[in-house]
């Protein structure tokens, strides 16, 4: 991007169109709505853009588990910090990692400590950190849906080219639509999931097919930007009363039915689907991505056995509930008195695209 | 052949008083000899008094360096108290191995700067230290400004009454956004330049030429948001922005879309939050806009009976949200 001006995008943030869509939707919803939004990006774009005030008062959005550092088990800290205590070992991890809580403490806090523990931007970035550090050990925390982990096997598909030794990943990589499927068998009563973008761009829409279908959840993908959002929101309640609930994509620009074919090969050339823990939903079957056994050298969690004892969550902290929908950050009682951005007890409190950090940030006067 | 600040040069011996006589003190045009305070006399009307430390990373960006921002962001400290910057004590703490040309840019930088700003570096220190123990170069800065007769102190906000406006003298997020795309490692280049500059002179012809600026801050690290909400903590009022009246220059916008940081969080070095009362703000407006450090000024904002202590942002899709204090270093999002 080097000299050249993005566009940007206030066609999407245009406020006559946005009006547009209101009315649109104030005239079309007729009962109670309950919609989710997956995808951290979207609860915080919402917030953002203030579009709970937009929006009629019987349709009722409700946050999911889509932020990847509020769905990293606190285990997952635990074992972060206990290898970044390796010998020559230079942990390098997305930035807000660092500030998630462990049993104990934080990265940030390991860091402080003596750690060498460095901010990457890329899966990329870490293994020229490896080339960089012949002699060090490079640990690279592999979080994030979709989305993040085509980089991460890509990082590891030139590791393997290179026949670079000193570059591990230790991968809490997770899958969006089965824990989608959890939460609908949870019993939470949505009406329809306004379905993560970004995801979608490399899955395509395809893979919220079976919500639609088994389970009769209205979807519509979506992007980021107000317009977005509310014309989703229109397509979704739309659905809902024809009774005809299917997968649509509303994000258009960006993705489409099979999305993007070339990262999806990345990925199933280097992980395979299994089990995983989420904070707040527990272990959900084949929602996590395991490295192959062919790149077994680069899996960190078999290199470097470490036994890590994880403390219970403290038993006030109601992110799982948070996570799952059931409850909204007001209803705990930690909630911007003891947990607060600067010293989060639960993990929706530290990310950006956490839900408390959102309600924290944009909305304590509610 | 390249030279090195070495520890010798820290020893207080020959070497060092060379170092500073050839980098620092001919440059700030300070008087021979060099003693161990500086003489100034006593000002009646009022004194300010600042200081602050340099750290940054890299020293060199697009639009200055860590001397620039030194002498800037001292001058800028006591401007924005109502004071005409006068004097400047500047400390560096210098890693082994530094180059020593490159401490003459930075002290030629300083004082280019001092002397567009009309404040004099009168006094200052150096020190050496090894390797891996500071990196490369720390400042540290002092400065005194007076208050001309008949002006008032202004970084009390006391004066400030409900629909006030808000002003502020141009885009944000630029130096930011300029120093993170100089680091070694950057994610991204970009052609952002550092607002770094002196905003003296602008800021003594809108005190000269109206009645009623009643606040004002420098906007540096923590943002706008910061200074909004010390702006609501120190008056108990409310304060309201309107989105689309913030003006944030294109590249800037989407560096901070993909990286997820919000401009309104993001440090500058030549930009002030300027309260103002309704009936001036045009007035403003107008001398700032005739400023080459005010072209892009624009009003953004109002002071509010209701919403105490709170900063509303409405929103340009027409909802409103809170704006809060920043909370630790912006860490960039992973998607």
């Amino acid at each position: 991007m080097n000299g050249v001006f993005m566009k940007y995008i206030d066609e999407y943030r245009d406020s006559k169109l946005i009006e547009t869509l209101a009315r649109s939707i104030k005239s079309a919803a007729e009962g109670l709505y309950t919609f989710m939004e997956v995808c951290g990006g979207h609860t915080a774009a919402i917030h953002r853009f203030g579009i709970r005030d937009i929006l009629p008062q019987n349709i009722r959005l409700i946050s999911g588990p889509g932020c990847p550092v509020c769905v990293t088990g606190k285990d997952f800290i635990d074992r972060a910090i206990a290898m970044s205590g390796i010998d020559n070992c230079i942990m390098a991890t997305y930035g807000d990692l660092m500030r998630v809580p462990g049993s104990l403490f934080s990265l940030e806090k390991a860091n402080a400590s003596g750690a060498d523990i460095r901010v990457v931007f890329s899966a990329l970035e870490a293994l020229d950190l490896a080339e960089r550090f012949p002699e060090r050990k490079i640990i690279f925390l592999g979080i994030g849906f979709e989305t993040t982990a085509p980089g991460t096997a890509v990082a590891l598909c030139k590791a393997e080219e290179k026949n670079i030794r000193n570059f591990f990943v230790l991968s809490a990589h997770k899958l969006m639509p089965p824990a989608m499927e959890a939460i609908i068998k949870d019993g939470t009563g949505i009406n329809g999931f306004i379905c993560p973008g970004h995801v979608a761009t490399i899955t395509g829409s395809s893979a919220f097919e079976f919500i639609s279908g088994r389970y009769g959840t209205a979807c519509v993908v979506t992007g980021f930007e107000p317009v977005d959002i509310l014309q989703s929101v229109l397509m979704l309640v739309n659905q809902v009363n024809a009774g005809m609930p299917a997968v649509e994509i509303q994000y258009t620009r960006a993705v489409t039915i099979h999305g993007n074919l070339r990262a999806r090969k990345y990925l199933g050339q280097v992980f395979e689907p299994g089990d995983a823990i989420w904070r707040g939903l527990g272990i959900v079957p084949e929602s996590g991505l395991v490295l192959r056994d062919r790149y077994g050298r680069f899996d960190a969690s078999s290199v470097f056995p470490l036994s890590v004892v994880t403390k219970d969550d403290d038993g006030k902290c109601i992110c799982g509930d948070i996570l799952r929908g059931l409850r909204t950050p007001s209803d705990c009682t930690l909630f911007g008195k003891v947990c607060i951005p600067s010293d989060p007890v639960g993990a929706c409190m530290v990310s950006d695209e956490g839900a408390c950090n959102i309600f924290y940030r944009y909305g304590k006067h509610e | 052949m390249n030279e090195f600040v070495t520890i010798n040069h820290g020893s207080g011996g020959r070497q060092a008083q060379e170092l500073i006589k050839k980098v620092f003190a001919d440059r700030f045009m300070m008087e021979e000899p060099l003693t161990d305070s500086a003489f100034i006399s006593a000002h009646n009307s009022g004194t300010a008094f600042t200081t602050d430390s340099y750290v940054i990373d890299p020293i060199f960006f697009p639009g200055g360096n860590i001397g620039k921002l030194a002498v800037c962001g001292t001058v800028n400290d006591l401007a924005v108290s109502g004071a005409d910057p006068a004097f400047i004590s500047a400390s560096f703490i210098i890693e082994e191995g530094f180059p020593v040309d490159e401490l003459e840019i930075i002290a030629a930088s300083m004082a280019d700067e001092a002397l567009n700003a009309g404040v004099r570096i009168i006094t200052g220190d150096t020190k050496v230290v090894g390797k891996g123990k500071c990196d490369r170069l720390f400042i540290t800065t002092s400065g005194i400004g007076y208050l001309k007769e008949g002006r008032i102190f202004l970084g009390r906000g006391e004066l400030v009454k409900p629909s006030d406006k808000l002003i502020i003298n141009g885009p944000l997020g630029n130096h930011s956004v300029a120093v993170l795309g100089a680091r070694t490692h950057a994610p991204f280049s970009t052609s952002v330049v550092s607002d770094c500059s002196c905003l003296n002179h602008m800021i003594k012809r809108v005190l000269d030429n109206t009645k009623s600026v009643r606040f004002m801050r420098d906007i540096t690290r923590g943002g706008l948001a910061a200074v909004a909400n010390e702006l609501c903590h120190i008056t108990g009022l409310g304060v309201s922005v309107i989105e689309e009246a913030v003006p944030v220059d294109e590249p800037v916008r989407g560096i901070c879309e993909v990286f997820g940081f919000d401009p309104l969080n993001m440090a500058n070095e030549g930009k002030i939050l300027m309260v103002v009362g309704p009936e001036e703000s045009q007035e403003v407006l107008r001398i700032m806009h005739s400023d080459p450090a005010g072209k892009e000024a624009a009003m953004i904002g109002e002071v509010l009976e209701e919403n105490q202590k709170v900063v509303v942002m409405n929103t340009r899709a027409g909802g409103r949200r809170i704006i809060d204090l920043p909370s630790g270093a912006q860490l960039p999002r992973i998607c």
